[in-house]
């Protein structure tokens, strides 16, 4: 299991890992969808999990496999409440797209 | 009962009347009321009794418990039960409960009834404490407590502005007089390394034994005191709240501020003997205030109209008598004074209550006269009091007067000639108002006159009560001229016997010279009387009116002396505090105040136009921010 993934070298992880989060980030920045803007999260989340567990498999130490679990959970219970949140004002304003939600400005 | 439970209770029962009083007493009835105010006096005498007794095998010191401890500075909470302290429990609880007893009648119609009683009781346990003390520390306490109390009692009508800066002219006249009594403890302290009499005195001892008096330190301690004395018992400069004080009900008056209250300087100083013995010159100081005092007041006294403001004047010029004895060294004579003042003031003031009740409130001798067959008992006592106050014999007034006097001509002539003017002057202003009010036409209205009425049995038995004792009192002290016992100069000898040794300055009187003195004054108070009679008996209410003028303005308006103090003092402060509050207060701590809000409010206003609303806006602002950082990270930290 190891050999696979090392067989990979680690700068190309790396490269995948950034190209993958900055991906995310543009998402984050640029869409207006919220629920695609979710979905850029998630994308940066799991970007840093890969990079975790192939740091993991190169130094030979568990401790990063298992902080990815601990990251999918809370990834998990943050889509949860942040999904219902979107499902609450969306039957409110009829709409996903983050620019029309202004309403909280001081 | 041994004999720390005695003074346990006497302590106490009136402190536990206060409570039930003032916590209860407006749910249950007057009647109750009276019974709990008056009844824990009762205790309280009776205990003081059993006191009074033991007190004569000796004196005792009763420890309680340790109250404060640090470094050398030790103080028991401690009684010290001796005879001079007993004689003034005596006075106290005696007195008191006369007046308890007139209050119930005097005072039956008034709506707090039960925070009247209240206040009395709280002032006879602070009265107690304060005569009872082993230590400076403790006296301080009731010091402190019975101005207290003199303050409620003062403002005890207190929707009346006029009696609410009465009172406060009291306590703050008071207070200038307790800063130099608390320097005097703390400089005791630091003399003597203790606070307790004992020690303290002890200390003393050894300056008589070296011969070293007027030690600076000494006459600093014992001026110190004395100015507390000063503003407690209303000499000048500080005397102006005791006229003053005649606002609260008039048997307050008569308990605080004619019988205990005001005498608590001269115990204070009599207790301190062995000190003020060391330092001579603030005998004097206090001889030459007290007679000035004296003088001063009996003459404002003459051209007073307010029955009681005639009395509280005669109350000032007496203690300054009183303070006179303590100046020349004769402080059993100053005692047996107090003493006698007590009986015959209180009961003076109790008369004028009685006549007061019966005007319907009215205070003014001018629409008064003719009420000596309206209010026989009334008259009868009042006269006997006044007959004690002039110092005719054989009334109270005239042993302790006289005792004064001699002792006076003893230690320097001129001291005896002004007592002697002084005297002559209170038995005219005494009985101008004996005459104005109980003699000649009734000058009231004709409502006025239906309401006379005499008092009550509640408040006539104190009356007949304290006249007696007016008229024996002064058998105490009969000089040795009648080849009387001067019982209470053997009373009081184990407690002068420590400034036996202290020499004494001035000639003893001989039999034949004391007579002659004795005679003198008597002849021209009973002159001064005859003149009295003349000008006041048959005074009709014709003239009365009349704006006085020349000396005797001068005297209607007490010379100026509130007036003095309000430009020099009173005006001043005014004047800077206004000034303080327009600078400093509303510019420099208002400004910053305001100012901080000011600049907390304009900030927000203008950082809240960041929040925008727009969720893009907020998540670019946030990566920038992250960005930032993380090359903050990198490039400038590591």
């Amino acid at each position: 299991m190891n050999s696979i993934i090392t067989s990979v070298p680690i700068n190309s992880y790396i490269l995948l890992c950034t190209t993958l989060f900055c991906i995310g980030v543009m998402g984050v920045l640029l869409r207006r969808n919220v629920i695609i803007i979710f979905m850029s999260v998630e994308l940066m989340l799991n970007s840093v999990n890969l990079l975790f567990t192939a740091f993991s498999a190169y130094s030979s130490n568990p401790a990063g496999q298992i902080f990815v679990f601990f990251v999918m959970v809370v990834a998990a219970a943050e889509i949860a409440i942040g999904l219902a949140i979107v499902v609450m004002i969306h039957r409110n304003t009829k709409t996903v797209d983050v620019n029309e939600w202004s309403k909280l400005k001081g | 009962m041994n004999i720390s439970a005695i003074v346990a209770v006497s302590i106490l029962v009136p402190f536990a009347g206060f409570l039930l009083n003032f916590l209860f007493g407006s749910k249950i009835p007057k009647s109750l009321v009276s019974i709990i105010g008056c009844g824990s006096i009762l205790i309280a005498l009776a205990m003081n009794i059993m006191l009074f007794v033991s007190a004569l095998d000796g004196p005792a010191t009763i420890t309680y418990f340790n109250w404060i401890h640090a470094g050398s500075f030790s103080v028991d909470f401690s009684f010290l039960i001796d005879r001079l302290s007993v004689l003034m429990l005596l006075i106290i609880t005696g007195v008191g409960f006369l007046i308890h007893l007139y209050s119930v009648g005097y005072m039956h119609d008034d709506d707090a009834y039960f925070r009247y009683f209240a206040y009395l009781n709280l002032f006879v346990f602070f009265m107690q404490m304060l005569v009872m003390g082993s230590n400076y520390l403790i006296a301080f306490i009731g010091w402190e407590g019975v101005g207290l109390c003199s303050y409620l009692l003062i403002g005890f009508w207190y929707k009346n502005t006029n009696y609410n800066n009465a009172a406060k002219k009291a306590f703050i006249m008071n207070r200038i007089g307790d800063l130099g009594f608390l320097i005097g403890i703390f400089w005791i302290f630091n003399q003597f390394g203790s606070i307790n009499y004992k020690e303290v005195f002890a200390g003393a001892q050894g300056f008589i034994i070296n011969n070293n008096y007027n030690d600076t330190v000494i006459i600093f301690i014992t001026v110190l005191l004395f100015i507390g004395a000063i503003g407690k018992s209303a000499q000048i400069p500080l005397y102006t709240w005791l006229p003053d004080a005649m606002a609260g009900p008039t048997p307050v008056s008569a308990l605080i501020h004619a019988a205990t209250m005001v005498t608590a300087g001269i115990y204070v100083i009599v207790r301190s003997h062995v000190l003020y013995s060391l330092a001579p010159f603030t005998q004097d100081i206090i001889a030459i205030v007290g007679i000035t005092t004296a003088f001063f007041a009996a003459t404002i006294g003459l051209a007073q109209n307010d029955i009681k403001k005639v009395l509280a004047y005669s109350t000032v010029s007496q203690l300054g008598y009183m303070f006179v004895a303590l100046g020349v060294g004769a402080y059993g004579s100053g005692m047996f004074h107090l003493m006698t003042h007590a009986f015959f003031k209180a009961l003076l003031f109790l008369c004028a209550g009685s006549v007061i009740h019966a005007m319907g409130g009215e205070q003014d001798m001018r629409v008064m006269g003719g009420l000596r067959k309206k209010l026989p008992i009334t008259f009868i006592t009042m006269l006997t009091g006044t007959l004690a106050i002039s110092g005719i014999p054989p009334f109270a007034g005239f042993f302790s007067k006289d005792e004064i006097l001699a002792k006076a001509y003893e230690h320097n002539p001129i001291l005896w000639v002004v007592g002697l003017i002084t005297a002559v002057i209170t038995a005219v202003y005494m009985f101008r108002m004996l005459f104005l009010t109980f003699y000649g036409n009734f000058r009231g209205d004709a409502h006025q006159e239906s309401h006379l009425h005499e008092s009550p049995s509640t408040m006539t038995i104190p009356l007949m009560v304290l006249a007696v004792l007016s008229l024996v009192g002064g058998f105490l002290g009969i000089p040795e001229v009648f080849g009387g016992k001067h019982i209470l100069n053997d009373y009081f000898a184990p407690i002068f016997s420590d400034i036996a040794t202290v020499p004494h300055t001035g000639t003893v009187l001989s039999h034949s010279m004391e007579f002659i003195l004795m005679a003198v004054s008597v002849g021209l108070v009973l002159v001064a009387i005859y003149f009295a009679s003349r000008m006041f008996i048959k005074k009709t209410a014709e003239g009365m009116d009349e704006e006085p003028k020349g000396f005797a303005k001068l005297l209607a308006n007490k010379y100026y002396v509130d007036e003095i103090y309000d430009t020099l003092i009173v005006k001043p402060a005014d004047w800077f505090s206004g000034f303080i509050y327009r600078f400093l207060e509303l510019d420099f701590i208002d400004g910053m105040v305001n100012g901080i809000g000011r600049a907390t409010n304009y900030s927000g206003k203008t950082i809240r136009k960041l929040q925008t609303g727009h969720i893009g806006f907020y998540l670019f602002a946030m990566t920038i921010c992250i960005v930032i950082l993380i090359l903050i990270n990198n490039f400038f930290i590591s």
